[in-house]
């Protein structure tokens, strides 16, 4: 059960090159002896999409935090591209739970800021956080502020700025945690289709098991009190078939229920 | 208001009291309250006189030194007290006390100090409205959205940027109320600092029409001062409320 490749479905790809995030031994103890991170490990595959999932608490978003540079680890390292990461770095851009948007700001400001504060001038950002502003669906909202827009709308803009700054790496902690269910299966459609344009290597946080067996190449599975890695998976749904035939089939069920045995365990213990 | 169901205009609560003014004025029950129509009439007089410009422009002249200054250092003291806790242990405390004791009695003391002019206007003001726009400036710096922050930093602001760009700009609706107080309270300290100094600007005026009883002029001067404070202070509410939406949806 434990045994990881004992549980993989499809083969990892033939590529020799090292994992574009490479995240070894890593812990992290908060100020008064809480212990989040108890030595965790795992590799992210270039160009693919890899969650993180386990049950709330067990530090799935101070690990994704630790690899964007936000929060120092206590011990152990992240690699990105080999090379040990310090602090936020323009090869990672972060999507965030509850959007970080800048309410004074308009949808293309907003979508805008990550190449603002690099210094791009004004016309030359516009441009491109305009294009993007189209692919993630909010073309003719260039204008309006985020409190005028809907949970899932502003999640979009979060992510038109994530991908305006081209990064190779997009972090996203649990993007579609407060977006409507309805909603959320047409974003992680339009996720799926935007990243296999844009080639990005993703890490994804997300508590819901479905949701990380529909949308990822590898699941990295962690359990609590201290976290750590229970497992690490490879779903490999075939998306061929459109979601609707996904959401039905044996395999994609198959995952769900696989996922979810395994974090029952923990949360039995 | 509502009355029987009604909507009554703002304005009608002015005219009700405007009006009970002026009966009282003409029953001449106290000599202190003229009827207000001839408060009104002397208020053009009051204002065409040269002491009366000459004693609003030093007024103003300390006012918007005073006030530039409690901004320079109320922002700055209230930035530095919002990102740094030992700042904020050192300094909070003594802001607190200033900005609650009654600081009339020290204008004496810097009169003393000081001497009779300018500088000692400037002070006061300085003095009356300093801390409140600190403490409002350091509350919305605390209340700066943590996960902006993190975007800011996610996206390699440097500090400046992230403080300047971002949570000062979040901390805004807090810094506009901070800035409307002051204003107010600013406007009492060159008001009480002149009423005690008594030899310059408004204060001189006030000192002069109230001994030699001339009460229209007094209550004419009193209503331009209220009539200057209330519109300051409305224009920097309009501006709060301009940006008050994204007080409530952060």
């Amino acid at each position: 059960m434990t045994e990881s490749t004992s549980m993989t479905s499809s083969p990892r790809p033939e590529t020799a090159a090292p994992p574009a995030v490479r995240v070894a031994e890593l812990t992290k103890e908060f100020p008064g002896g809480v212990q989040a991170l108890g030595g965790i490990s795992f590799d992210v595959p270039g160009g693919e999409l890899t969650s993180i999932i386990g049950p709330s608490g067990c530090g799935k978003t101070t690990t994704l935090k630790i690899i964007a540079g936000l929060i120092d680890a206590t011990s152990g390292r992240v690699e990105v591209d080999g090379a040990p990461v310090t602090g936020p770095g323009p090869d990672r851009a972060f999507v965030f739970q509850d959007f970080a948007l800048m309410p004074w700001a308009t949808v293309l400001r907003n979508a805008a800021f990550g190449l603002e504060l690099r210094g791009m001038r004004k016309a030359e950002r516009e441009q491109v956080a305009r294009e993007y502003v189209a692919k993630v669906g909010l073309a003719g909202f260039e204008d309006a502020y985020p409190h005028q827009l809907s949970g899932g709308m502003r999640q979009r803009v979060g992510l038109a700025r994530a991908l305006a700054v081209d990064a190779d790496i997009l972090l996203m902690d649990e993007p579609f945690a407060s977006v409507d269910e309805q909603i959320r299966r047409k974003f992680q459609e339009d996720l799926l289709r935007l990243l296999s344009e844009e080639k990005k290597t993703v890490i994804f946080v997300t508590h819901s098991i479905e949701e990380a067996v529909y949308v990822s190449d590898q699941v990295v599975i962690l359990t609590r009190g201290p976290s750590r890695v229970s497992n690490v998976v490879r779903p490999g749904v075939d998306h061929s078939g459109g979601s609707d035939a996904i959401r039905r089939s044996p395999e994609y069920l198959d995952w769900v229920e696989r996922i979810w045995a395994e974090l029952r365990d923990y949360l039995e213990e | 208001m509502e009355l029987r169901g009604r909507r009554v205009p703002m304005v009608f609560s002015l005219v009700v009291w405007c009006a009970l003014w002026e009966i009282v004025g003409r029953l001449e029950l106290i000599s202190l309250i003229p009827p207000l129509s001839e408060c009104l009439r002397a208020m053009s007089e009051v204002v065409s006189s040269p002491t009366f410009v000459e004693a609003a422009s030093i007024t103003l002249q300390a006012f918007l030194i005073g006030m530039a200054l409690s901004f320079t250092f109320g922002i700055g003291m209230g930035i530095l007290m919002g990102i740094n806790r030992s700042v904020a242990s050192v300094m909070g405390m003594w802001v607190n006390i200033f900005e609650s004791s009654p600081l009339t009695a020290v204008v004496p003391a810097l009169m003393a100090l000081l001497g009779f002019g300018l500088p000692t206007m400037i002070v006061t003001v300085f003095l009356f409205s300093v801390w409140v726009i600190a403490l409002d400036t350091q509350v919305g710096v605390e209340r700066a959205n943590p996960s902006l922050v993190e975007m800011g930093r996610s996206f390699g602001a440097s500090r400046r940027v992230l403080y300047g760009r971002i949570v000062l700009r979040d901390a805004l609706p807090e810094l506009l109320a901070g800035i409307r107080l002051g204003l107010i309270r600013g406007m009492k300290g060159v008001v009480i600092g002149q009423l005690l100094i008594a030899v310059i600007g408004v204060g001189y005026l006030f000192e002069l029409y109230s001994r030699n009883f001339l009460m229209p002029q007094f209550w004419a001067l009193l209503i331009v001062l209220f009539g200057f404070a209330f519109l300051a202070s409305e224009a920097v509410a309009h501006v709060e409320r301009k940006v008050s939406f994204y007080a409530s949806s952060r």
